[in-house]
């Protein structure tokens, strides 16, 4: 299978020169020396190559022999991957240890999945039927509740000529033969696709189902879409990292790819731990069971790192083919970019803005249009939706690698540190961040909570864009010396900011919020704040409004009623309208 | 000193900062170790940067100060640089390459590693979640170390940086068990004055039979730092993970270890990114600080502590940016508390600890820790508004609320951040006397708590007031 194609000529870091190169393809993966340490063909010139190397190269000397594998990069993809964490070429990490204990060394790889494990095969058709590309053939209970669909390769069709009757198999056996125009081909469980080319499906849909996240900020003011793409940038210390974490815990997608890219080992060490420990809300599994890791992370080998966000996006779609919903998290494309820069530094290319290459912004386009929802072949209906933090330098959003990602998404949501560094968190911040996606996704609020959420959102908004406006007065003036009507405006944003928008990532009942609560949370707010400003018209002292019992009762609403006592907002609703009154009559009575 | 076995080659074709190049070499191998010896005898140490078959780039971590084309001898060892590493070696100083420098003969060992390092497999690494007592409110209160973090100290020339380095690392050493406890302790381009304040703390500690010190002091060469912390930390992965000791190591100062990068980076003509350093910075400086933390199954753990001096105060800057990105967290210090003679002069708003949240809570601290500490964020920076509205408006015209968070702010900057440097302050005494600073502020604004903990901990529950103005 392995044959020499080049001789190793020159080493500068992971790039890898080779000369004497002779049939071998753009992308192909060559495995080098006799440690066999992978890389993939970037450049082809008359029989000169580049090569950028996954592994370490270290003590690689010129003279050694390549070798061709004849693939591209791929993934091996069927039952075993969930619950499994990979690096940036799809090695099992788990697998690597047992090889060669607690530190990565070079030059070993373990297949991605367990080929020895028996999966309980359940076969759909029988033997006649004509099977094509994305059609299911059987099933596999990967999870205790997820069921695996074993679908025909793209680009393969035929009729089926014989299938296993239901058993137990490994991904090695065949399962099902099928007879095509060009012979008889043999299917196992697996299959495998080449990491950077986008998976076929049917026919893309508009995506206006919402990514339940029970985060408020997010799902009520800057809603993302099931398939759809979303960009978080932020400072150091701003919170990325957590909310992705929240997002992966709780967004109510059936498979969470989670990407380490270039990022802290102790993160994915903490997802490790968290995830088999926390609980689904759908399905009352641990997370762990919908959940792929894939962790490249810092200190690992910069290429691997380049492939990650390939590797983790094609695992996605393989899922999406099925027909499920699959969230997918990748922090951080920044340090995604920094490799292609660094690769493109030793490559010698011209460098378009700071140094990053000309061709960032068609790669990032790339990425991000894989995301989507669709009709697949096998006519269901699946989505990946695109989850990606970005690092920018000093936190400035201006640079290139923000920049370029706001041109490819459609949820925004602006990190900003002054938020972070008075412990304000999520630190969305609400006057940086905005969603394409409120109009399409307005229909399922109406049907499925309450008619009244956009008009109660769009206020909302308005107010918190009217206090930004009066907060650049109050730092001049402080705000006392403002009129009633316009402290009423500050009161009301504050509530906005420290009831419902501030949520902690720890505590048991704020951690999620299902939209229900989400929306009466809201109207009770802003039935204070339409109470208040009647109230206010009878000269009422502004500081009697602000110390109403109430005020604290809306303050810690968000973790005293939990998610299934919705009821008891009525409760909060009477409170309001009878402080309110009172009041007012107190008021009237003195006069 | 041992000679191995490899070619020596005669003669050089260029010489170029600290570079040096080489043709018709064979069987070089990319990043090896290269002895050179130059005209007088002497030997210097380089590593290949790039190599292809017909000449290799060295670049020579003593400098390429008289090296001669014709008369310079290369000998390649054939693997990458390695340390010694053993028990002998504590008590001992080296220099940036981990050669013995106190005078005393060499190290005992069985075993050298590649200072380079490996990456830790994900999968083996422990969560961090033990809480280190520091003494220090500012950092066990609202900023926790946690064993096995890593938490940089952010800095500006003239700031006592070192001063707080040296208290945590004294102080830091109570709560552990003695015989398991070692210090790593790695100087890049500082001053001599500093190294000696180093030793001189953990002599009166009485600690310095368990130090192990790599100098690399300012006037030494600089590119011999791109080696100096790899040494120190190969030494502490030996400790931590392979005789389970708690190992502290503390990096000073990591912009010179960055400027010497930058300075290689650009004798190589590489394409430069932000204010000319190089676009792998990121994942140079990953390469060290990743190699903190605990391992399944094994006792030990690396606590860092990198120090680092943010050029013109500015943490923006390509340095301190790209650091906060890696490590868990930062300690910022602020050259306004110093002058104002609050010490440790922690700016608390920009800092940070990642790890503080698993390290805290009813078991291992109290309770009523995170919350406590959200209030003192929520309420100093308040207090940092009302100070620029009354740099505006005049204290004066303040309202009677805002008065009292400037009291409390106060109070907070001179009685909680504000500590000497020999006062070692118990987790409960911290927790308490943020409670008393809080008691500045009526219990309605202290919406960060619960009720239950307003009730259990606020002193007195509300009883006294403090006077404003």
């Amino acid at each position: 299978m392995l044959k020499p194609i080049g001789i190793v000529n020159s080493i500068n870091g992971p790039v890898v020169k080779a000369d004497e190169v002779h049939s071998v393809e753009m992308m192909e993966l060559v495995e080098i020396g006799d440690e066999r340490l992978i890389g993939e063909i970037i450049e082809l010139h008359e029989d000169r190559a580049t090569i950028q190397m996954y592994e370490g190269t270290s003590g690689l000397e010129p003279g050694t022999v390549i070798y061709g594998t004849g693939f591209p990069l791929s993934v091996e993809l069927g039952p075993g991957l969930i619950g499994t964490i990979y690096d940036g070429i799809q090695r099992p990490l788990q697998q690597m240890h047992m090889q060669t204990g607690n530190f990565i060394k070079r030059g070993i790889k373990p297949l991605p999945l367990d080929q020895h494990k028996c999966w309980h095969f359940i076969p759909l058709v029988e033997a006649g039927a004509y099977m094509r590309q994305g059609n299911i053939f059987g099933i596999v209970l990967e999870t205790p509740l997820f069921e695996h669909q074993l679908m025909i390769p793209p680009q393969v069709e035929g009729q089926v000529e014989f299938i296993q009757k239901e058993g137990d198999y490994t991904i090695k056996e065949t399962v099902v033969r099928l007879k095509a125009k060009s012979g008889y081909i043999d299917l196992t469980m697996a299959q495998k696709w080449p990491v950077r080319l986008p998976r076929p499906y049917m026919r893309r849909l508009v995506p206006d189902e919402p990514l339940i996240t029970g985060q408020r900020v997010i799902d009520t003011f800057f809603p993302l879409a099931k398939g759809g793409t979303a960009g978080i940038p932020g400072g150091f210390g701003t919170g990325k990292t957590i909310t992705q974490h929240q997002l992966s815990k709780w967004c109510d997608a059936d498979i969470i790819v989670y990407i380490g890219c270039g990022e802290r080992g102790n993160e994915m060490t903490g997802v490790l731990m968290d995830f088999p420990k926390l609980m689904d809300l759908k399905r009352g599994r641990p997370l762990i069971e919908r959940t792929i890791l894939i962790a490249n992370t810092s200190d690992m080998p910069l290429a691997a790192r380049e492939a990650s966000i390939y590797t983790g996006i094609t695992i996605a779609e393989y899922y999406r083919d099925m027909g499920y919903d699959v969230a997918l998290m990748a922090d951080s494309t920044s340090r995604w970019a920094e490799a292609l820069r660094e690769i493109s530094g030793r490559l010698e290319e011209m460098p378009a803005e700071e140094g990053f290459p000309a061709y960032l912004a068609s790669r990032l386009a790339k990425f991000y249009e894989r995301a989507g929802r669709v009709e697949t072949c096998c006519g269901k209906t699946g989505s990946v939706s695109a989850i990606c933090a970005v690092s920018p330098p000093g936190g400035d959003f201006s640079e290139p690698v923000t920049q370029h990602t706001k041109r490819f998404v459609r949820c925004f949501w602006g990190l900003n540190k002054e938020l972070a560094s008075s412990r304000y968190f999520p630190a969305i911040h609400y006057m940086d961040s905005y969603s394409e996606y409120i109009d399409l996704i307005q229909f399922w609020w109406v049907q499925n909570v309450d008619p009244e959420w956009k008009s109660l959102r769009d206020e909302a908004m308005k107010i918190l864009q009217e206090d930004f406006k009066l907060q650049q007065i109050v730092k001049l003036i402080g705000e006392d010396a403002l009129p009633d009507n316009q402290r009423l405006v500050l009161e009301g944003a504050r509530l906005l900011k420290n009831a419902f928008l501030q949520q902690s990532a720890f505590d048991k009942v704020d951690m999620f919020t299902v939209p229900q609560k989400q929306f009466l949370m809201l109207k009770t707010i802003l039935r204070f704040y339409h109470k208040a400003r009647v109230v206010l018209r009878s000269h009422i002292p502004f500081e009697r409004l602000r110390q109403l019992p109430v005020v604290n009762e809306i303050n810690r609403m968000k973790d005293r009623i939990s998610n299934n006592a919705c009821e008891q907002f009525e409760a909060l609703f009477q409170q309001i309208d009878h402080q309110m009154n009172e009041i007012e009559k107190e008021c009237m009575s003195v006069r | 000193m041992i000679h191995p076995m490899g070619k020596e080659y005669v003669g050089i074709s260029k010489v170029a900062g600290p570079l040096l190049f080489i043709e018709g070499v064979k069987g070089v191998s990319f990043d090896e170790l290269v002895e050179i010896r130059t005209r007088n005898n002497e030997i210097r140490h380089g590593r290949v940067l790039e190599v292809n078959r017909s000449f290799a780039m060295i670049e020579v971590f003593e400098g390429t100060v008289g090296l001669t084309i014709s008369s310079t001898r290369v000998r390649f060892h054939g693997k990458p640089l390695q340390i010694p590493v053993s028990m002998d070696m504590l008590g001992r100083i080296f220099n940036g390459l981990g050669e013995p420098i106190d005078g005393g003969p060499p190290p005992f060992y069985r075993e050298k590693r590649d200072v380079n390092g490996a990456p830790i497999n994900p999968v083996v690494r422990d969560y961090p979640e033990d809480f280190i007592q520091t003494g220090i409110s500012t950092i066990d209160c609202m900023n926790t170390l946690v064993r096995g973090q890593k938490l940089p100290i952010f800095s500006g020339s003239g700031l006592p940086h070192n001063e707080l380095a040296a208290q945590i690392v004294r102080q830091a050493k109570v709560s552990s068990q003695e015989d398991r406890f070692a210090i790593v302790f790695a100087a890049m381009g500082i001053k001599n004055d500093a190294a000696q304040m180093f030793r001189k703390s953990f002599e009166e500690s009485g600690a310095i039979s368990r130090v192990v010190m790599f100098l690399n002091l300012s006037n030494d060469p600089s590119i011999e730092r791109l080696v100096t912390p790899r040494a120190a930390l190969t030494m502490a992965e030996y400790l931590a993970f392979d005789l389970g000791m708690h190992v502290l190591v503390v990096l000073t100062d990591m912009t010179n270890y960055c400027e010497a990068l930058r300075e290689i980076s650009t004798s190589k003509e590489e394409v430069p990114s932000r204010k000319g350093y190089p676009g792998y910075l990121y994942s140079d400086l990953s390469s060290i600080y990743e190699r903190a933390g605990r391992i399944i199954g094994c006792e030990g753990s690396i606590t860092q502590i990198p120090i680092l001096t943010m050029p013109n105060d500015d943490i923006t800057h390509p340095i301190p940016d790209l650091t906060g990105f890696i490590t868990e967290g930062q300690i910022v210090l602020d050259r306004e508390l110093a002058k104002r003679g609050v010490y440790p002069p922690i700016n608390v708003l920009p800092c940070l600890s990642r790890l503080m949240n698993d390290g805290i809570g009813a078991v291992k601290t109290r309770e009523d820790h995170a919350h406590l500490s959200n209030q003192l964020y929520t309420a100093y920076s308040y207090v940092k508004k009302v100070e620029t509205l009354a740099s505006i408006i005049g204290e004066d015209e303040l309202s009677d609320q805002d008065k009292r968070y400037l009291d409390f702010g106060r109070m907070f900057e001179e009685q909680f951040i504000g500590q000497g440097q020999h006062e070692n302050r118990s987790i409960k005494e911290t927790l308490d006397l943020a409670w008393d600073i809080l008691t500045t502020l009526p219990k309605e604004e202290l919406i960060r708590l619960t009720e239950e903990e307003i009730q259990k901990y606020y002193p007195n529950n509300g009883a006294q007031e403090c006077p404003t103005g």
